[in-house]
């Protein structure tokens, strides 16, 4: 007893500011208890997972907006949660809401259970605050791992569609090899630098450790930016990216493509505009050049795909090269702008997702183009949020597309980087020849004679297995429906992504909030 | 009444029409035609009230997005207060002659008709770089829709067609798009002041002419291609060929001069230098698009083509007037935008008229003979005709002579080339004329006299042509100080090159 109490007054426990961590325990909780509730018998853990993931995604953006504004060093350094973080956490957590009302009906979530589908989102989302909040590397490679191990899953949680299966396996390989590279560069910055904290790291820099020519940190440098570079699907590094969009279940895609974009991206503008400002002569020439090959390889990509998951794969690789282009300035400006794109990207995909979503149910087509013939006249409120999600990641005017190109194009320009502004305008140009592919479909051509009838997917050639569940087969009757929650999404994202185009001041004074907390820019 | 109601009162229309088209079918029309005359009673009260004394007025101002130092910037001036009553009767007329038949789906067609007029007036009415980019990229959203739907031809045209526009057309947008913000940006830097985008504190803070001339080549890209000038109108035959009369009518009409205006009000007051150092490139760009369009427009056989190709060949005059950079020159030009704006809606509502009488072919060959049992419909083609051709008397002719007098002040060796396109004009519209109205009877001709409803439509606006006629100082006046103002800063510009040039020797 006494020999406990000693113990007690001498180890020194880190202060822990709960009010900060708050957030973070509000998805950690959501997801436990997410995943006890699912393990109850009965149908209604169908409805009452989803609803508990939605509740702790709420929670924490509630908890967020409370912290908001104060800058709180966690647990002895190791996260911190400022504006920057909260920012980044209201987007995953907006992208959460999103993917969990796509994925309530969904094969993927009934098939894997519910509870263990839930929890597992909610633990991503978890791994990409810690992620973001990170300013110590082995915190970030925490995050990193959080972020990625339940994705691996998700992505196979279509337990009978080889293809989605084969879409967990891929994810895995790569996913496995990014983070081995990742934690190469991490341990050769820590060795060229002698701290695996941020701000030490940027006062070593700052003292001279490893300025100019240093091959350890350059190589630590390239190391970690190709990690990232895998997760944030940068080219050359994004190679996967089709492939496991295609194959994964439409809501985690749409989660995918959505929040752990915005995770990498946010990560990398921490780390590069906090920690390694200090040699930004070094990787800015790098990382610009990274972002034009990424703009010009992710839109000629595109123009081929009929699939329209895997165009939207090939417009992520290319949005994510424009954000990447926010964070090459290393100016306020530029991340200021890269957040903007962040939220908007976020509503653009949502809404095109959310159509996929939908159409996916009731088409033989799957999503494939040609399950979008004619869809102006048929189902026209389908038809139009996806009008405005490709007209928006085209940069039409009157969209929130349009004004973060603005900011992204006025961030490069001040940054003297005028010639990726070119760069990113020639991407945009291109990328036109397919969004209004889609457009143009929609509206232009006529739906298939043949009404194509409600086909119930899974009911018929999937093979029974074990743990296999017959109700979910039966669901999928109701699932040819139109869903109101898929619609929800596909509109409130389209609205969003409207009158953001319009009134872009709130989120303009957010991003800036959100770029102020980077104290090492200006 | 602030210029915000003209510009969105379009657009609100269409939007309630598209609601509540889907529940009956003739609400839309009626209530887009209604909504277009609204917003034409507005501007004409707009032009009453106008003093034409000159200075911006009916200024609206706020900030739009203060962050970017962009702002919602409104006003009328000399240079765009005939050109929004401009824009304001053609859509009006174009709804008239879209309400003569049926839509599919006439919710939609409406509602992306009245997109484009708000888009036009906004793009036109804007004050601030940024805001005028937005609204001149938005013009073309609309007119994709107008023609990959509701056009002409089987798909595999539509498609090709509106593919060629948008490619051409957001090539040269884009490009805009970088210019105008390095624009802000560069002044910014360089005269160390807040970021604006405010088109007349932006005159007032010239760039360097390092920066000028990329930035120029940029802007001029954009609207070169709008117009379409000569080397870059490859959208343009299939475009016309496909797209619906009545949005063809605006299209050309009204959109490629907002592509003419954006020379007027950006590029010769924003970017000075660069205006003089390229002066002679887009001469002979407009030269090139006189004779092409013209030898064009006398050898295609389709009739929409040949209002296509003279388009280009007016267009050609234009851009001469703008860039002769002295006040004759640009107030020719600006008359003559009128004036072409105005002959283009009813020749192409003439056209559509003459393909319903050739069994449904817009090809010269197939009409013919038309004008024995159609006198009105002959005489007012005649009317328009002539005004086309210039001839004296009409206020084309003085906008031409505006034209040409300023460029034989500038470069006279331009002018003389130029003038053979007055005389091709008269030989492209009298061919048509000829082909179309007499001559032999075509094959499947059925003669038909214009009914009531196409006369709603062609009347006024052969009457405004006569009008404007007789009274072109209408538009002259008013452009007179803003004409001056948007020199001002070239020919300070080109004395300055004058002078060091006579200072060398």
């Amino acid at each position: 007893m006494s020999v406990l109490a000693i113990a007690a007054a001498h180890a020194k426990a880190p202060h822990i500011d709960y009010a900060g961590l708050s957030p973070f325990f509000a998805l950690m909780g959501g997801a436990l208890l997410t995943l006890i509730v699912g393990l109850a018998p009965g149908r209604w853990v169908r409805n009452a997972t989803p609803l508990l993931a939605i509740a702790a995604l709420g929670t924490a953006i509630g908890l967020g907006v409370w912290q908001f504004g104060e800058t709180t060093s966690l647990v002895s350094g190791a996260l911190v949660s400022d504006d920057l973080t909260l920012t980044l956490l209201f987007a995953f957590c907006a992208a959460g809401i999103g993917a969990v009302l796509l994925a309530w009906r969904s094969h993927a979530a009934q098939e894997a259970s519910p509870g263990e589908f839930f929890s597992l989102l909610l633990f991503s989302i978890l791994g990409m605050a810690i992620l973001v909040a990170a300013t110590n590397l082995v915190t970030l490679f925490l995050g990193f791992e959080l972020l990625s191990i339940p994705l691996y899953v998700l992505c196979a949680t279509e337990l009978r569609r080889e293809r989605s299966l084969e879409s967990g396996l891929k994810y895995l390989i790569v996913g496995s090899a990014g983070s081995a590279t990742l934690v190469y560069g991490l341990a050769l910055i820590y060795g060229a630098t002698g701290s695996t904290d941020y701000a030490g790291i940027d006062k070593a820099i700052a003292s001279g450790a490893g300025v100019g020519g240093d091959v350890l940190l350059l190589s630590g440098i390239g190391l970690t930016l190709v990690g990232l570079a895998f997760k944030a699907s940068v080219a050359p590094f994004h190679q996967w990216t089709p492939d496991v969009y295609e194959g994964a279940p439409t809501p985690v895609t749409a989660f995918m493509a959505v929040a752990t974009k915005a995770a990498a991206l946010g990560v990398l503008l921490r780390l590069f505009d906090s920690a390694l400002i200090g040699s930004q002569t070094d990787w800015a020439p790098l990382l610009a050049a990274l972002a034009a090959i990424t703009i010009i390889v992710g839109n000629v990509g595109a123009l081929g795909q009929t699939s329209l998951k895997r165009m939207l794969a090939y417009s992520g690789v290319a949005q994510a090269g424009y954000m990447l282009a926010g964070v090459v300035v290393a100016s306020q400006l530029g991340a200021q702008a890269t957040v903007f794109y962040i939220v908007v990207y976020l509503f653009m995909n949502l809404a095109a997702f959310a159509v996929i979503v939908a159409r996916e149910r009731v088409s033989s087509e799957g999503d494939d183009l040609a399950a979008f013939a004619g869809l102006g006249r048929t189902q026209p409120l389908l038809a139009w949020p996806l009008t405005i999600a490709m007209l928006a990641l085209a940069g039409i005017p009157a969209t929130a597309g349009f004004i973060g190109k603005v900011y992204l194009i006025d961030a490069l320009v001040n940054g003297d980087y005028a010639w990726l502004a070119i760069v990113l305008v020639i991407g945009s140009m291109i990328s036109l020849g397919y969004y209004l592919r889609v457009v143009a479909t929609m509206w232009m051509r006529e739906a298939p004679d043949a009404p194509a009838a409600p086909v119930a997917v899974g009911a018929s050639g999937l093979p029974v297995i074990a743990g296999g569940s017959q109700e979910a087969d039966a669901l999928d009757e109701a699932a040819a429906r139109l869903q109101p929650e898929v619609l929800l999404v596909a509109w409130i994202a389209a609205i969003a992504t409207v009158v953001l185009g319009i009134v872009p001041q709130p989120l303009f004074e957010l991003a800036e909030h959100a770029g102020k907390a980077l104290t090492g820019i200006f | 009444m602030t210029l915000s109601i003209l510009i969105w009162l379009p657009l609100v229309v269409a939007v309630l029409g598209a609601i509540w088209g889907g529940a009956a079918p003739k609400v839309a029309p009626r209530l887009a035609l209604v909504g277009s005359l609204a917003t034409l009673a507005i501007a004409i009260s707009f032009v009453v009230r106008y003093d034409t004394g000159g200075g911006l007025q009916f200024v609206t101002d706020r900030s739009w997005i203060s962050t970017l130092g962009i702002s919602y910037s409104l006003g009328l001036d000399g240079l765009n207060v005939v050109l929004v009553l401009l824009a304001t009767v053609l859509f009006a007329g174009a709804t008239l002659a879209a309400n003569l038949r049926d839509w599919d789906r006439p919710g939609q067609f409406y509602l992306w008709l009245g997109a484009g007029q708000t888009a036009v007036l906004g793009a036109f009415c804007a004050q601030d770089l940024i805001l005028f980019v937005a609204y001149f990229d938005l013009m073309l959203i609309p007119f994709y829709f107008l023609t990959g739907i509701w056009g002409a031809g089987d798909r595999d045209e539509r498609v090709r067609a509106t593919t060629k526009l948008v490619i051409y057309t957001l090539v040269g947008s884009l490009l805009m798009l970088v210019a105008a913000v390095a624009t802000g940006v560069l002044t910014a830097q360089q005269h160390s002041t807040d970021l604006t985008f405010s088109l007349a504190a932006l005159a007032r803070l010239p760039l360097s002419t390092g920066s000028q001339e990329w930035i120029f080549l940029c802007f001029a890209a954009a609207f070169l291609v709008k117009m379409p000038a000569f080397p870059v109108h490859g959208w343009l035959p299939d475009g016309y060929r496909t797209m619906p009369l009545p949005a063809l009518a605006a299209f050309s009409g009204v959109v490629s001069k907002v592509a003419a205006y954006g020379f007027l009000r950006i590029v010769l007051p924003v970017f000075p230098d660069a205006s003089v150092h390229f002066q002679e490139l887009l001469l002979l760009i407009a030269v090139a698009s006189i004779l092409y369009g013209s030898a064009m427009a006398f050898s295609t056989t389709n009739a929409r083509l040949v209002i296509g190709f003279s388009s280009v060949a007016q267009m050609g005059f234009i851009t001469l007037g703008i860039f002769a950079l002295n006040q004759d020159g640009v107030q020719g030009a600006l008359l003559q935008m009128v004036n072409h704006g105005l002959v283009t809606l009813p020749l192409f509502f003439i056209v559509g008229l003459l393909a319903a009488r050739a069994g449904g072919s817009e090809d010269l060959r197939d009409m013919g003979g038309i004008a024995f049992r159609a006198p009105v419909l002959a005489s007012l083609f005649l009317i328009v005709g002539l005004a086309t051709l210039a001839m004296p008397g009409s206020a084309n002719f003085v906008g031409e002579f505006l034209i040409l007098l300023g460029v034989f002040r500038a470069k006279i060796v331009f002018a003389f080339v130029a003038s053979v396109g007055v005389v091709m004009a008269s030989v492209y519209v009298l061919r048509a004329f000829i082909r179309a109205m007499h001559n032999r009877v075509g094959p499947s001709v059925d003669s038909r006299e214009v009914t009531f409803g196409d006369l709603a439509v062609l009347a006024p606006l052969v009457l405004v042509i006569l009008a404007l006629a007789l009274y072109p100082q209408f538009g002259l006046k008013r452009s007179e100080p803003a004409a001056k103002a948007s020199v001002a800063a070239v020919s300070t510009s080109s004395n300055a090159v004058a002078s060091t040039a006579e200072a060398k020797p």
